[in-house]
Formats: structure tokens, C-alpha cells, sequence
């Protein structure tokens, strides 16, 4: 039930390259950020959206795609599916005719603007904390989309079905499992939740080291 | 609804990568729907105006200024907003203090979860699959290898990026930096000792 993005733990990547320090490593890298971001402001999806097109390309895309190669096909179904433009129009690489959306572009004087303005994820409602600092919670097992069958979600597999401690409180923040499938922000609680290395990896790990992840309520329950 | 197609729509594109990006701009322009322009001024924001100089500024500040640290600490964000280092993928900062007893390192398993308005488009490496996989598992062999040794009773933690909540490390001061000037400090803070694969520098004996 996992999907390839859910990385954390796995075996077998090898050494890191610290030497890939670029922010972008070829020209077409920048572009295809702007692109992103540029078809972003239309309005036609969510952060959340975005990420679960990235999620869904299958294993093998998604395994053999460089990191914005990953980001122009999870843009490109994108626009398909929300009919933003055709299939016809990514087969011939060219547009067919101005957008009814086309009002929406983002204007490269407004860009600085846009930028800094943010996209906040904090809200005011949702339902109230019911856990604080100090408290023993136990993620949720196993770590899926419990709406949504192969859904979005963003509790990491290796840190599903165990126990540990909250240590910090973000406040209420949107749920990327609901925002992400057009079942509206729904916010919860946001919890940063310290787990033991040695409960995550067995000795392997180095006795006190930790792992925090940041847990929406849904994914904890209470230690009793 | 999770869209398993066995049809994506993304192999229509070219297969060459910078051919793809080049289509996708070619249709969207041509419907009305991007201004290049204004590409142009994403591309130069990110490449020149926002980076970890923005980072390095605030742990400069934090090392020299003990009330702003505490600030930095509790409440970041009003603080941040008013110094310009608010923005996309940076709405709400926490920042961790290394200390001799705790080295913090960031990551986002899930995908490349990053403090844009404070250090900028992240490297090559933090969005690379050996990154997300092994750092949560392995910080002490992961940092070795970015030259950093953690000994043995100093606590790691590494802290993933799960949310639209961003991580800063904030690393230890070097010794022998008594007496410098904020901007002098800011030269030592490299951006990996803000994501916690690196160490600030020493300053020059």
C-alpha cells in the first residue's frame, strides 16, 4: 500500500554527493520551477495536489525521472486533468487557442509580491488539541489515506504504529489527506512528535538519538 | 480519485527533459497562460535574491543578540516578516539550536520540504533518494560523509519536514569569534550548517 515517494529508512541508495550543491544544476532546471510555479497561480490545484501528482507517477517514472523531470510530468497531468489543457495540445507542443483562465496569468511585476505573500497553512478553526507537550501519542498503523484508498498522506511509513512524545504544538493547519482530494482544508491539530531512533530502527540506531516528525491529530492517539 | 492512470498524460511531452520543460512553456504561453517575464523574475529571485544569505543574517543575529535569539526561539514568524524573510515555503519557521549536547539535522523524506524565503532553492543533494531514505536512519554515517562528526553522547535529531511547517538549524558559535561583528558571523554560516550537514566555520587564526 505504500507509494515510491515514502523513502524514509529505505536501503540501498548509496553515498551521498554533497558536491550536487546547485540550486540549478542545468538551465532548464530553473525553468521548470517558474513553469511550476508560474501555472501554480492560476489557481487550479493546491500544494497538496501538486505533491500527490508528483506521488502518483508510477514506481518506474518516478524511480528513473530526475527531480524536475518529476515536477514537469506531475505538472502535465495536471493540466490535463484539470482540463486545463488537451492531450492533443502536450502531443502537438503548442496551444491551441487563448484561455478562459488566461485573466489569471502571473504578471512578472507582481511576481516579488506574490512570492512574499506566502500561501499560510495555519486556521483558526478545526477541532480543538487534545494533546500538549510532554504527552505519549501513538501513530497511526498502518500509514495510509484512511478517506481516500491510495490516497494522499503524509505520515511516513517508517514511522507508522509506534510510539512517542509530542514536543512541540504548530497550532491547527490544513490536512493534506482531505486538501489534497477536494474534501475541503479540514484542519487539525499539528503536532511535532519525537520518536526514539532505537523504537524506529531497531540497534542500529544510536541510543538518544530521535527522529521528529510533525503529526496531524488524526494520525495519533493517546498512550494509556 | 488517487489517479492511477496507466495513460499519463506526461508521456505525450517530448522524452529529453529540457525539450519537455520547453513544450509545457511553448503551450501555456501560447494560451495566455504564462508571461515569460515573469519567469524570467521567478528564475532571478531564487537564483540571486533569495538564499542562505537571508539565513545567515538571522543566525548571526541570534549568536549577537541574545533578546532577538529568544525571539527567534519562541515566536520567529512576526520577527522574520518584519526583517523580509517571510514568503513562499517559509509561512511557519521553527528554529533548533545545536548545542554540545544536541546536534539537529533537516530533511523531508516525503519530498524536498525546504525554507525558501531563508536559504533559498535547496541543493541537489537534499532532494537526492539517498538523502531522504538514509538520513533518518543513519544521521551519523550521513553526516560523516558531509565531513561532520557527531562523537559519541551528543544526541542527533533530525527533524522531517512532514508538514508546511519549515526546520532552520541554528549551529554552534565557533570559538574565537568573541568580539565580531554580525557580518562578519554571517560569513561563517554556510547554508549546509543550516540544514545541520554542516559545522559554521572557523574563523581565520
Amino acid at each position: 500500500m505504500s507509494r515510491v515517494h515514502d523513502m524514509g529508512g529505505r536501503y540501498g541508495d548509496g553515498a551521498i554527493d554533497p558536491s550536487d550543491d546547485a540550486v540549478f544544476a542545468k538551465e532548464w532546471h530553473a525553468r521548470a520551477l517558474a513553469v511550476t510555479l508560474a501555472a501554480g497561480a492560476l489557481g487550479q490545484w493546491n500544494i497538496d495536489v501538486s505533491r500527490h501528482a508528483r506521488e502518483t507517477l508510477s514506481p518506474k517514472d518516478y524511480a528513473r525521472f530526475s527531480y524536475y523531470e518529476k515536477w514537469m510530468a506531475g505538472l502535465a497531468d495536471m493540466l490535463v486533468e484539470r482540463g486545463v489543457v488537451t492531450r492533443e495540445e502536450l502531443q502537438a507542443g503548442h496551444g491551441g487557442g487563448r484561455s478562459e483562465l488566461a485573466d489569471r496569468v502571473l504578471k512578472a511585476d507582481v511576481v516579488g509580491e506574490v512570492l512574499a505573500k506566502g500561501s499560510p497553512y495555519v486556521r483558526v478553526d478545526g477541532p480543538a488539541a487534545v494533546f500538549k507537550v510532554g504527552d505519549r501519542v501513538r501513530s497511526r498503523r498502518p500509514a495510509h489515506n484512511v478517506k481516500v484508498p491510495g490516497g494522499h498522506t503524509r505520515l511516513p511509513g517508517y514511522a507508522a504504529g509506534l510510539e512517542g512524545e509530542v514536543v512541540l504544538m504548530h497550532g491547527a493547519h490544513v490536512f493534506p489527506d482531505a486538501n489534497a482530494h477536494g474534501l475541503g482544508e479540514a484542519p487539525e491539530p499539528l503536532y511535532a512528535v519525537a520518536f526514539a531512533a532505537r523504537d524506529l530502527w531497531g540497534s542500529e540506531a544510536a541510543e538518544g538519538d530521535e527522529v521528529v516528525l510533525d503529526m496531524w491529530q488524526s494520525y495519533l492517539e493517546a498512550v494509556t | 480519485m488517487p489517479h492511477d492512470h496507466h495513460d499519463h498524460p506526461h508521456a505525450l511531452l517530448p522524452p529529453d527533459p529540457a525539450l519537455r520543460v520547453r513544450a509545457l512553456e511553448t503551450i501555456l504561453t501560447e494560451k495566455g497562460l504564462i508571461d515569460p517575464a515573469a519567469l524570467d523574475e521567478i528564475i532571478d529571485t531564487y537564483a540571486h535574491k533569495i538564499g542562505p544569505q537571508n539565513g545567515a543574517k538571522v543566525v548571526a543575529k541570534m549568536w549577537s543578540d541574545p533578546a532577538f535569539r529568544e525571539v527567534m526561539l519562541s515566536d520567529p514568524m512576526p520577527r522574520l516578516e518584519e526583517m523580509g524573510f517571510y514568503g513562499r515555503q517559509g509561512e511557519h519557521m521553527v528554529i533548533v539550536e545545536n548545542t554540545p549536547e544536541v546536534h539537529n539535522v533537516v530533511v523531508c523524506t516525503l519530498c524536498s520540504c525546504y525554507p525558501w524565503p531563508l536559504l533559498g532553492i535547496p541543493p541537489g543533494w537534499y532532494k537526492s533518494d539517498a538523502y531522504r531514505a538514509r538520513v533518518v536512519r543513519e544521521p551519523r554515517k550521513v553526516l560523516a560523509e558531509f565531513g561532520v562528526e557527531v562523537p559519541e553522547g551528543k544526541k542527533v535529531r533530525v527533524w522531517d519536514s512532514t508538514a508546511e511547517v519549515r526546520y532552520l538549524v541554528v549551529p554552534e558559535r565557533p570559538a574565537g569569534t568573541e568580539g565580531m561583528s554580525e557580518a562578519e558571523l554571517e560569513k561563517l554560516v554556510s547554508r549546509n550548517s543550516m540544514i545541520g550537514t554542516g559545522l559554521a566555520t572557523e574563523p581565520n587564526p
